[in-house]
């Protein structure tokens, strides 16, 4: 136990505001895994595999001398393909099964993207740097990187505009009719199937903007994916599904929750503490956000 | 009759089966002795792991083609069966098991990294098979009272606190205050005990004390209570992952601190990656190609370097050279056993005193090698951003001089 954080006042500054730059990014990364359960009601345990391939995309492209902030625009683009193509070659198949299948069909995909990322990227941890610099506040005693306000701006703009499109393009409308009643929106004409696969690519989408951000401010490597997985998967039973304002409360609070035991329990115990925080919401929620499946294909 | 008949191809089948399995169960071939070595290929280990698994072929072609090695009068090459661990010690273990039971092989070479030596110590022992390691340096290694286990490299313990020495010396005696933080590794957590031990014979003070989790992407915290408590001394281990977290972060939040040191530079490529914001880092290293050891078949450290580029197409790591440098001791073993005989070859390996281009090979009774210190340099931009590992202690070897205290970030 440490109580720095009480000792020097300027410390919980810091840490809130770090919590929350880090939060907004787990947030977008959460927001598609609530798109795509309450759409077609698949937990996907891949979601940090797909993030960590977004950010190999930013890192490439920082390798061939391109800045790795188009990242942000090239990595959704290559994402929202990779994420067709796993909806067509695997989801499609266990869509109308159930949750558990579901389940075990992603985590397969998780197994298979670590190991492929691992053979054609290596093992080594990389990064891309940005070469933002650094925002001092309060007399130095409070830094913030500005890679992490890049990312934060970045998310939410992201965000922003999938909430624009949500409301306003047919697409958009054809996924929220789908998430309410699959069965009255085909009756009504809507192509579920084609629904399905476009929630899938616009998921991996995010993941894929969500991992160009963290390739350039923090690190990426192959088996890093499970703990981004873990923080969107709490993140969305907090908030709920289809609540965007909740997954962006709820993602802030987590990321300003890890800072603050981070610095009190320790960093050892920062992704732990996320688990635990985990299993009491979910004791405390007894499940009640498990839905009756509809599905339709 | 028909009795007879497959009483006969009963039997031949027999021979049959027995005579392959002698074949297969011989440790030496023909002309050729057989090591056998299961290596990280693939999984989280494996660019290590390849690192070890070229360092290991570069020396066996090296041997192989400078007259190879001669053993009661007649020569000898070296062969390695190579099987792939996934990183994974259980699986390691199993390997260990086939290469020496199925195999039939008689000695071993060591995998990557000290935990998956760990898994595999314990059948070489039990079998009695000499193991020659190069990539596992925990302390616990060498305490467990192995007998067939020996290490060409210096143990985890003593990577770092030749750079706690050092800061005490330039503080002109006085303890300093030390702020560090250590993956919970085996590797890592035998790095940090010798901190431990350094801090109190010279009685500096820990302040920080911060441990790292395995999936480490983020210290910003641990840097935070740096810039606020402002110590003398930052150590940070943590593999490659530690390291290049260390240096961007550092670099990002402005850290001053007047000396950083750390493990795995070398791996994490850190000038390459970071540029000038790794400059001043100070890092433990096995061996770099500037020391001035000397043997035979490598000639010095600047030739094996020159000829590891030719053959694989980048500079060696550490990793390589001393994988390079079990070779060598294995070979000086044999022809001084002058046998095959796994009793005799232990016994020889355990009187090694020899120097390979890696460094002089002496081992302790424990198995780890006490006659070779751990490096350290550092890393040195030039006006154009070229950046460069530069020895700088111990002082025997240093091309150039330690840059200390660290510049501060303001005025860099």
């Amino acid at each position: 136990m440490d109580f720095l954080v009480f000792q020097y006042p300027m410390i919980t500054v810091q840490a809130c505001l770090d919590g929350i730059l880090l939060g907004v990014l787990f947030a977008l990364i959460a927001y598609g895994m609530a798109l795509q359960w309450g759409v077609m009601n698949i937990i996907n345990i891949a979601q940090g595999d797909l993030v960590i391939l977004g950010g190999y995309i930013a890192y490439f492209m920082y390798l061939y001398g391109i800045h790795p902030a188009w990242g942000v625009i090239v990595a959704p683009v290559i994402m929202y393909f990779v994420g067709i193509a796993i909806y067509k070659l695997v989801i499609n198949k266990v869509v109308d099964r159930d949750l558990f299948i579901s389940i075990l069909a992603t985590f397969g995909i998780s197994i298979l993207f670590m190991q492929l990322m691992n053979f054609a990227f290596g093992a080594d941890v990389v990064l891309a740097n940005s070469g933002y610099g650094t925002t001092m506040l309060f007399d130095s005693n409070v830094v913030l990187p500005n890679s992490k306000i890049f990312s934060a701006f970045i998310s939410i703009l992201f965000a922003a505009c999938l909430v624009i499109y949500m409301k306003k393009s047919k697409l958009g409308r054809a996924i929220r009719a789908t998430a309410q009643n699959a069965r009255a929106a085909k009756i009504l004409g809507v192509d579920t199937e084609k629904v399905y696969a476009a929630t899938f690519g616009i998921n991996a989408a995010l993941c894929g903007v969500a991992g160009a951000l963290i390739s350039i401010t923090f690190t990426i490597h192959p088996y890093m994916g499970l703990p981004y997985t873990i923080r969107s998967f709490m993140i969305v039973i907090v908030a709920g599904l289809g609540n965007l304002p909740g997954v962006a409360m709820s993602g802030m609070g987590l990321g300003v929750f890890e800072e603050f035991a981070d610095y009190i329990l320790g960093t050892e115990f920062r992704i732990g503490s996320v688990f635990l925080l985990l299993v009491l919401i979910l004791v405390y929620r007894r499940f009640k956000l498990s839905r009756k499946r509809e599905y339709l294909k | 009759m028909r009795l007879n008949k497959i009483i006969l191809s009963f039997v031949s089948a027999l021979v049959i089966l027995f005579s392959t399995s002698v074949v297969s169960f011989a440790k030496v071939v023909g002309d050729k002795i057989i090591l056998g070595a299961a290596i990280s290929l693939t999984g989280k280990y494996s660019s290590n792991g390849v690192h070890t698994q070229n360092g290991y072929n570069m020396a066996v072609d090296r041997i192989n083609s400078m007259g190879g090695v001669k053993v009661g009068g007649k020569t000898y090459k070296f062969d390695i069966i190579y099987y792939d661990d996934e990183s994974n010690p259980k699986r390691a273990a199993q390997l260990a098991e086939r290469l020496i039971s199925q195999d039939g092989v008689e000695f071993m070479l060591g995998p990557y990294s000290s935990g998956l030596t760990k898994a595999i110590a314990p059948v070489t022992e039990k079998y009695g098979v000499p193991m020659v390691e190069a990539n596992g340096a925990s302390r616990s290694l060498f305490t467990k009272g192995y007998k067939y286990l020996f290490a060409v490299l210096a143990p985890a313990n003593l990577y770092l606190d030749v750079a706690i020495e050092t800061a005490v010396e330039l503080n002109g005696g006085k303890p300093v205050r030390i702020a560090q933080a250590f993956e919970q590794d085996a590797f890592s957590q035998d790095v940090r005990l010798g901190i431990l031990d350094a801090a109190e014979r010279t009685g500096s003070k820990i302040i920080i004390d911060d441990k790292l989790p395995k999936e480490l992407n983020d210290m910003a915290a641990t840097l935070v209570k740096v810039k606020q408590m402002k110590p003398d001394v930052l150590v940070v281990s943590g593999h490659t992952k530690g390291a290049l977290t260390a240096i961007r972060q550092i670099a990002e939040m402005k850290v001053d601190v007047p000396m950083l040191a750390m493990t795995h530079c070398d791996a994490a490529k850190l000038s390459k990656q970071h540029g000038k914001n790794s400059q001043y880092a100070l890092c433990a290293s096995q061996w770099h190609k500037s020391l001035t050891y000397k043997d035979d078949f490598f000639k010095d450290g600047m030739t094996y370097a020159a000829d590891f580029e030719k053959e694989f197409g980048y500079d060696p790591p550490y990793q390589s050279a001393e994988s390079s440098a079990a070779l060598l001791v294995f070979k000086d073993a044999f022809e001084r056993a002058n046998s095959f005989d796994q009793k005799k070859v232990r016994d020889a390996l355990a009187a090694t005193n020899m120097q390979t281009f890696y460094g002089n090979i002496k081992f302790a009774p424990g198995g780890q090698n006490v006659d070779k210190p751990m490096v350290l340099f550092q890393v040195m931009c030039d006006a154009s951003g070229k950046c460069e590992n530069k020895v700088v202690a111990p002082l025997k070897w240093a091309s150039a001089k330690l840059i200390h205290p660290i510049p501060k970030w303001s005025e860099r």
